[in-house]
């Protein structure tokens, strides 16, 4: 997968080309609405009650749309110059501001009852200027962050880290901000539908919830283990009814689509057909 | 930019300023709207009240909002009374806005919700700048968008 943090700072790479992209594309826009009911799921917002929330990295208010779904109201946030022409074209009812994050985030103290970030904060491990320092733009960041959050708010960051130690970096930065929590990663065993949302926490150490697809974590591992050791000593025969089953459990695992389980799956059809 | 917004923004990123709060509010008149419309309301009745309108709807533009009375007087708490009064003064929408406090029923005074509600989500800023109270460092308004980013030297 290509990474377009690789090919220029976030204010270059989404001009109005890019931009346009976010309204047209309806593949861009249906992830971006998922991931957004996701973020806001794992928000836990009070039930029933109109939040005053940040969005960081809105771009062309995406997912400030799912907020205002949601009956929240929203102030985002980004640094694209394009990307935020395009929100107003789309009359999103949030306030927008031009800012970077790595330079923090530039609200009075207790201001949001939360904040949501999809796809954004890959962008602040990259030194795009020389007076860039990755360490110090994350930590401006999360501390600004958790200034501006009311106590007992959540912030709930989507990110596309590109390697383990770039997640320790982000993790790390955010708990010397005095964040709690960590990651919640959805669908771990699909390399396509995997996603990560960094989950932090203002007030007190609380259990992160379980990402999506994990269903078998506790006490089913050793088995899994044991059952893919004997697979592996003799594989099911293609197209045999064990071939099936076993491909049907793997895509049910990476979140796919699958069909579900009769009495019919895997048999052969009678010669009569 | 709304004057929610404005009311929990700060310029406390620059180095060097440590409460940055509040935002001044300038607004900019564009001059060449201004002499067209000085001529062009002339000929016509009423030019004393057409015209400063009309060159305020340049810079601040009236949406209509779903009135939610949940959200205001939650967000009530929140709000630093005296700024967003005198924010709302600077620019010239200060109808019936309480000068010093919100009245201390506000939860169940659905009038004043509905003028908080005005005030807070429906009048915004399209074109103009906000001004640090410390520094003086300026941040231009476009098309609604405040422009908060810093340059090199200020981080």
């Amino acid at each position: 997968m290509s990474r377009p943090e690789h090919l220029a700072p976030p204010e270059i790479f989404y001009n109005e080309d890019e931009a346009k992209k976010y309204t047209q594309n309806s593949r861009i826009m249906e992830i971006q609405e998922q991931m957004s009911e996701r973020a806001i799921e794992l928000l836990l917002l009070p039930e029933d009650s109109p939040c005053f929330l940040l969005d960081i990295g809105c771009g062309s208010g995406l997912s400030g749309s799912v907020l205002e779904d949601n009956g929240h109201y929203w102030v985002g946030i980004d640094i694209s110059t394009a990307m935020l022409e395009i929100a107003v074209q789309r009359e999103v009812e949030g306030d927008l501001l031009l800012t970077d994050m790595g330079q923090g985030c530039p609200f009075k103290a207790g201001a949001f009852d939360g904040a949501i970030s999809i796809s954004a904060l890959q962008w602040l491990c990259n030194a795009d200027k020389s007076h860039h320092k990755p360490v110090q733009r994350l930590y401006k960041f999360f501390s600004t962050l958790y200034a501006c959050l009311s106590r007992s708010a959540r912030a709930v960051l989507q990110f596309y880290p590109e390697n383990g130690e770039q997640m320790e970096l982000v993790t790390s930065q955010a708990m010397k901000a005095g964040f709690y929590g960590g990651v919640v990663v959805d669908y771990p065993n699909s390399t396509k539908a995997k996603k990560f949302f960094l989950v932090l926490m203002t007030g007190g150490n609380v259990p992160l919830p379980q990402g999506l697809g994990t269903e078998s974590q506790s006490g089913g591992i050793d088995y899994a283990r044991r059952e893919r050791v004997k697979n592996q000593r003799g594989k099911p025969m293609k197209n045999s009814k064990q071939w099936i089953l076993d491909k049907k459990e793997r895509r049910r695992k990476q979140g796919k689509e699958v069909p579900h389980h009769s009495k019919f799956t895997g048999r052969k059809r009678s010669g009569r057909f | 930019m709304k004057l929610l917004t404005h009311n929990m923004l700060t310029s406390k990123c620059i180095r060097g300023v440590n409460v940055g709060y509040p935002l001044v509010i300038n607004i900019i008149r564009n001059m060449k709207l201004f002499t067209h419309n000085m001529l062009t309301t002339k000929c016509k009745k009423g030019v004393l009240v057409g015209y400063p309108l009309n060159i305020k709807a340049s810079d601040i533009r009236i949406s209509s909002v779903d009135f939610n009375p949940d959200f205001i007087s939650k967000i009530i708490p929140k709000i630093d009374w005296p700024v967003l009064y005198s924010a709302a003064e600077s620019i010239g929408h200060s109808e019936n806005l309480p000068k010093e406090a919100p009245p201390e029923d506000y939860e169940t005074n659905e009038d004043f919700l509905k003028i908080a509600h005005k005030a807070l989500l429906e009048v915004e800023v399209v074109h103009g700048e906000l001004v640090c109270p410390e520094s003086g460092r300026k941040f231009p308004i476009n098309n609604g968008i405040p422009n908060m980013l810093l340059n090199e030297d200020e981080i």
